[in-house]
């Protein structure tokens, strides 16, 4: 047993001799009013007559005698003892009045064992960034002692230089801003449409059983495969970005707002539809808020879905960008740039995901 | 304002739950519909406010809603039915949106049933902050804000532990007896029953038919937790109750 701390090796045998104690402690300290639950205790309340047993068949040796802490007792061999004892000491052979003074010391025994730890999660702030950082720190080491090639991985240093050169060149706007802005229209322009209809499938059962099926046969579609096609529709420019990014973000949102709006509690629409209100107020002020969390949930992973697809757009036909930006290093083999585009993409992404997170916070404070 | 219910029964499909229940409810009343789980008493509040169309019978209103009166059947709900996201004021402003009302007016209603309620110093609280006690007391000044002609009570204290119960059940029969209200009370707790109930209707089990209507005289404010003449009307009706109680919970099981 894991929780036997007696110094000794023969406590168990320690704890048989000594049953007539346990009993008695058992009956004398067990009560929870003690503050804390005593399963067993080698040492009785002094004057007891139950601990008159205690001193018949095994008077404890020198080396309990001089101890202090409690012996602690696995709770099966007390009740084990205490079994033992039922009827079979008869009490009149004990000696009365020899009670040893180590035993005098008041009753103590086995503080139950915390078991409830585990499988509840702490916030750790700063262990994402501590993660991060001796990853970096690994690989610029592995680098530097010559374990990791420059062809395999980069090294961070020079990564970082390149984003410096990048940002001196001035070059790092010019990238950045046309992504950016294909990113937020597009998305708004596919996120804005998805909650539309999955509004419209969560609340009309024509709406469901008509769009229900189309949404399934167009999300496992890799949009990546359409953007000739939407080349074709939209023309090369932005427009055909535009639609390969909103369409991405479509999907996956229509399919987490129909799925909030189906979990919004039934017995508030019942309770605004008790009390009058009108369709447009119940989907108002309580279906949509009642959705938010499962909208805003569903948009991170649409945004996500956003990003991968905006480079996707980019690699083919654009001249500035991030995705262009790193399809220029890839071509090249020139590592650290293409690199600084993928870092960029990740701090895009942390970005945006930080933002959903304080519109979460903010928009969602009422939850539990 | 009466509700009388006229020869209403009910199935789901294969399963017939309510059979040919006549009552009425007089206005200033409190009836209290009593009997054994699955016994049809939450449908029948739902067809009494029209949440549910029964498949024969009607619910007639007789008589006009008092003055002001917003919404006349008003349900109050066990589980609270508020609003998480919005306040205690916000989930009160709710039902009054969409009616002719000036703010002045709204803010007058609001203050109103807050105070009625002891509410007014929860007023920006958001549901999560308050106990189920003062959740209920929150549907309820909710209830109240649209004056309703009958309150449709659907166990409205069965969420609540047994002392929260007790001060919700005061607070009722305090707010009764300074303005008597008209209220169907579905509950499957008979000492609540006797309690609030100027009369206590019993369903018998599925099919649920009227088994007994018992009246109880005694004045609501007289009414106190251990009254020997409540027990020995909550006796009678558990008398009554009890063989259908224990048929019914052998019922489900065969489900």
């Amino acid at each position: 047993m894991s929780d036997m701390q007696t110094p000794e090796d023969d406590s168990p045998r320690v704890a048989r001799g000594d049953r007539a104690v346990t009993v008695g402690t058992l009956r004398d300290s067990g009560s929870p009013l003690e503050g804390r639950i005593d399963v067993a205790a080698a040492s009785p309340a002094p004057g007891k007559s139950d601990s008159r047993s205690a001193a018949r068949k095994s008077a404890p040796g020198p080396r309990e005698r001089g101890k202090k802490q409690p012996q602690r007792l696995d709770l099966n061999l007390a009740l084990a003892a205490t079994a033992d004892l039922q009827g079979a000491i008869p009490p009149d052979e004990t000696p009365a009045g020899s009670i040893p003074a180590s035993l005098a010391t008041p009753p103590a025994g086995t503080p139950v064992r915390f078991r409830g730890k585990g499988f509840v999660t702490y916030p750790h702030r700063w262990v994402g960034l501590v993660v991060f950082v001796a990853l970096l720190l690994f690989v610029e080491w592995g680098a530097r002692a010559g374990y990791i090639s420059n062809l395999t991985v980069p090294r961070p240093t020079d990564v970082i230089a390149a984003f410096w050169e990048l940002w001196q060149s001035g070059m790092f706007l010019t990238h950045l801003a046309p992504s950016l802005t294909r990113l937020v229209v597009g998305a708004s322009l596919g996120v804005g449409l998805g909650i539309a209809t999955g509004l419209l499938i969560g609340l009309f059962s024509l709406a469901r059983a008509g769009l229900v099926p189309l949404v399934a046969a167009l999300f496992p579609i890799p949009k990546i495969a359409l953007l000739p096609l939407f080349v074709i529709w939209f023309g090369i420019d932005e427009a055909s970005k535009y639609a390969l990014i909103a369409f991405g973000t479509f999907t996956p949102t229509v399919v987490a707002t129909y799925g909030a709006v189906d979990n919004v509690d039934r017995t508030l629409i019942r309770m605004g539809q008790s009390f009058g209100l009108r369709w447009h107020t119940i989907v108002g002020s309580i279906v949509l808020p009642g959705a938010m969390p499962g909208i805003l949930s569903g948009l991170r992973i649409s945004l996500s879905i956003a990003i991968i697809l905006l480079v996707a757009a980019e690699m083919l036909g654009a001249q500035y960008g991030i995705g262009a930006y790193i399809l220029q290093a890839g071509s090249l083999y020139d590592l650290e740039r293409l690199f600084v585009g993928v870092a960029i993409l990740s701090i895009l992404g942390v970005a945006i995901s930080a933002l959903i997170g304080t519109l979460e916070r903010k928009m969602l404070s009422w939850r539990v | 304002m009466d509700l009388h219910f006229q020869g209403i029964s009910h199935s789901y499909g294969q399963t017939e739950v309510l059979r040919d229940i006549n009552l009425k409810v007089r206005d200033g009343q409190i009836v209290c519909i009593v009997g054994p789980s699955g016994c049809g008493k939450s449908t029948l509040l739902r067809i009494a406010g029209g949440l549910e169309r029964p498949q024969q019978g009607q619910v007639i209103q007789l008589g006009q809603p008092p003055e002001g009166c917003l919404n006349p059947l008003t349900y109050i709900f066990q589980d609270f039915a508020l609003l998480p996201w919005r306040t205690v004021e916000g989930n009160i402003a709710l039902v009054l949106g969409h009616h002719d009302l000036t703010a002045a007016q709204k803010e007058a209603v609001i203050a109103d049933v807050l105070a009625r309620t002891r509410l007014a110093d929860f007023r920006q609280a958001l549901p999560k902050q308050l106990s189920g006690g003062m959740k209920q007391r929150v549907a309820i000044a909710r209830a109240l804000a649209v004056k309703p002609a009958v309150l449709l009570m659907d166990e409205p204290l069965s969420a609540l532990d047994s002392q929260t119960r007790e001060l919700l059940m005061d607070d009722l029969i305090t707010l009764w007896t300074r303005q008597p209200f008209t209220a169907l009370y579905v509950t499957h707790n008979l000492n609540e029953a006797v309690r609030l109930g100027h009369q206590v209707v019993l369903l018998s089990r599925r099919p649920g038919r009227i088994a007994e209507t018992v009246t109880i005289d005694k004045p609501l404010a007289e009414r106190r937790a251990a009254d020997p003449e409540l027990a020995e009307y909550q006796h009678h009706l558990w008398q009554l109750m009890r063989a259908e109680a224990r048929a019914a919970d052998a019922e489900l099981l065969d489900v």
